[in-house]
């Protein structure tokens, strides 16, 4: 598997919504139909739109609506992935997709953009740090959190390849392409991007890279060298892997810039308080509502940026 | 409970002889017949499971025998023809009138209606289609049926499969939005093989619907969003054939039919009265309401 040096001041930045874009275009499935409420430049449906218009459908500013559109063309044999900010999707549509999406098991694809405080300048109303934990407790869905661009990409052919509701995270902002486009990706595999000793780095999405980046540190500078785990499933949560890495150390950081409740650090904590009671630390926003900022000053205000990520850990050990 | 079914009683026959008869030779009168026989059911499955909703699925029952027997393009014996018409339900309450069409039109054996809400069945409370695959849309949450059936509508048109989409709405969920975010969007997208009608029987669980929340010209505000629309009599089996027969001819836009119906037709004391929305009748008005209609099925049945 290779792994870029999150260091390497020459790494490549893409954002994931941008691999979920370059990913439409390129599906060769005609089943596949592609939904938008008005968001496509952001969304990067608008790659899809241009390349298969006979498939594309826009319902404007209606999510809720776009959602019973995507069970219906479920229902009619085709292959829907429908898309607009994770905040209106999740958010707004939740009970659309419970009972008129998962509950009859349909195949809908639900990607959320611009999810978490990374959003950045909009501010808090489209900030969502709720949604990994609402789409998580939905009987039948699958949630994928991916770490990077040619994850996100990936994650759209294994989405496809599942058969049944699939909700995607994405972010806003151009972050660190970790992987490269052969890195497989499999629905509830997580990846070890190191090997450590008694601490652990469980981390999703954008917090991949800063863990990653903060570990580099530590090892450098503070001889810790924790376990790095990217788990770009949140559900179903990669459980072997929590318990065998638990097995071997002493604590496990949880990292997401979701709230630390009901969100991945919860996940995690599920696993180990029924098997292996460790310690867990849930890192992530502390159930408070975010605001207007730049991303790398958000990052650092809920210490989520590598540097923060430094200090706990020099302040838990 | 046993004693009481009516699986096996004298109308047997005729209800297999009906059942076994091709669409287009089935006479109103025996579609009639079936509509009685569909209120009896309906009676007895919320009877038995002693909760459900016998208000508005009574009042659907001339409609569902009409949509069952007449109109719809659908064979039990091939119940996922990819051209078949497809019929949702977007007020899943009312399902107990369209198990009791589909038992009669033999799509499962009538006894199976018994199991309606029990542990286990596939006749939920609510329609089910991971139960069921053949109710093709689940609903119970108001307001997304439609969505739903506009999505199944560009999905054909999409695959060029020349069937039409027909659901069933009720009035009080157009109070919900996502109602009027379905008919924005069926309308710009010109549904002609989408066929809506509304359970227009002003009543709601809360009351009449001009008490609860007021809902303006239904009519007057689906053809603003580019529907073409009629209303007319949902018990009067020629207005619903020649509704349906009306929107099956209009090719350019989606069709609504705003069916004026009787919450709790045919059961005297149940008749536009709110109470019987969402209450089961006990034993002894169970017994009353089944007189009326098995008097009502004799005199049909002379006649056949």
């Amino acid at each position: 598997m290779l792994i870029k040096d999150p260091l390497d001041e020459n790494i490549q930045k893409k954002a994931t919504r941008d691999g979920f874009g370059d990913a439409l275009e390129e599906i060769t499935d005609s089943k596949v139909v592609v939904l938008e409420a008005d968001l496509s430049g952001s969304t990067k449906t608008n790659k899809f739109k241009k390349k298969y218009p006979e498939r594309f459908f826009n319902f404007g500013v209606a999510e809720q609506n776009m959602l019973g559109h995507a069970a219906g063309l479920a229902i009619s044999g085709l292959k829907p992935i429908a898309a607009s900010f994770a905040m209106f999707v999740s958010g707004r549509a939740w009970e659309v997709i419970r009972n008129s999406i998962s509950y009859p098991r349909l195949n809908v694809k639900l990607a959320g953009s611009h999810a978490g405080i990374t959003l950045g300048e909009d501010g808090a109303s489209h900030q969502i740090i709720e949604d990994i934990a609402i789409m998580r407790c939905i009987p039948e869905m699958t949630v994928i959190v991916p770490a990077d661009y040619w994850q996100a990409y990936n994650a759209v052919f294994a989405a496809l390849e599942h058969e049944g509701p699939v909700y995607i995270r994405l972010g806003r902002p151009a972050i660190d392409m970790i992987y490269d486009k052969k890195d497989s990706f499999e629905i509830g595999k997580s990846k070890i991007i190191q090997e450590g000793e008694k601490i652990a780095f469980f981390a999703t999405g954008i917090m991949v890279s800063e863990c990653w980046k903060a570990a580099r540190i530590l090892e450098k500078e503070k001889n810790i060298r924790p376990w790095v785990v990217d788990f770009s499933t949140i559900k179903p949560i990669d459980k072997e892997m929590i318990l065998n890495i638990a097995n071997k150390i002493e604590k496990i950081y949880t990292f997401e810039e979701h709230n630390t409740l009901g969100g991945f650090g919860s996940a995690v904590s599920e696993v180990i308080c029924e098997n292996n009671p460790i310690k867990v630390k849930r890192i992530g926003i502390n159930d408070k509502f975010g605001q207007s900022g730049t991303i790398k000053d958000l990052l650092d205000h809920y210490n989520l940026s590598a540097s923060k990520i430094v200090n706990t850990i020099e302040l838990n050990a | 409970m046993i004693q009481e079914s009516l699986v096996a009683d004298k109308y047997l026959p005729l209800r297999e002889k009906i059942r076994n008869k091709n669409k287009k030779d089935v006479s109103f009168l025996e579609v009639e017949f079936m509509a009685n026989q569909i209120r009896r059911y309906i009676i007895d499955m919320v009877h038995t499971a002693n909760s459900g909703h016998p208000g508005g699925a009574l009042g659907l029952a001339d409609i569902f025998a009409m949509l069952y027997f007449k109109i719809l393009n659908i064979d039990s014996k091939n119940a996922f023809d990819k051209q078949r018409d497809r019929l949702f339900l977007s007020n899943g309450h009312v399902c107990a009138v369209r198990y009791a069409a589909m038992a009669l039109a033999g799509f499962f054996p009538e006894e199976e209606l018994y199991t309606f809400r029990k542990l286990g069945s596939r006749l939920q409370g609510h329609p089910s289609t991971y139960m069921m695959p053949e109710l093709e849309n689940s609903s119970g949450s108001l307001g997304q049926g439609l969505s739903a059936a506009s999505g199944c509508a560009i999905g054909l048109k999409t695959q060029n499969i020349k069937s039409r989409v027909i659901v069933g709405i009720s009035d009080g969920e157009c109070q919900e939005g996502m109602t009027w975010e379905a008919a924005m969007a069926a309308g710009h997208y010109k549904l002609s093989n989408l066929t809506a009608f509304v359970d227009y029987n002003k009543i709601q669980i809360d009351g009449f619907t001009d008490s609860v929340m007021t809902l303006g010209d239904l009519k007057q505000k689906f053809e603003s969003f580019g529907w073409f629309t009629l209303e007319t009599n949902g018990h009067d089996l020629n207005e619903i054939e020649k509704a349906f027969q009306r929107t099956a001819d209009i090719s350019t836009k989606p069709e609504i039919i705003l069916f004026n119906t009787v919450l709790g037709k045919g059961v005297s004391f149940m008749e536009n009265n709110p109470a019987w929305h969402g209450s089961p009748p006990n034993k002894e008005e169970r017994d009353r309401a089944m007189k009326e209609l098995d008097d009502e099925a004799e005199k049909i049945a002379a006649k056949l």
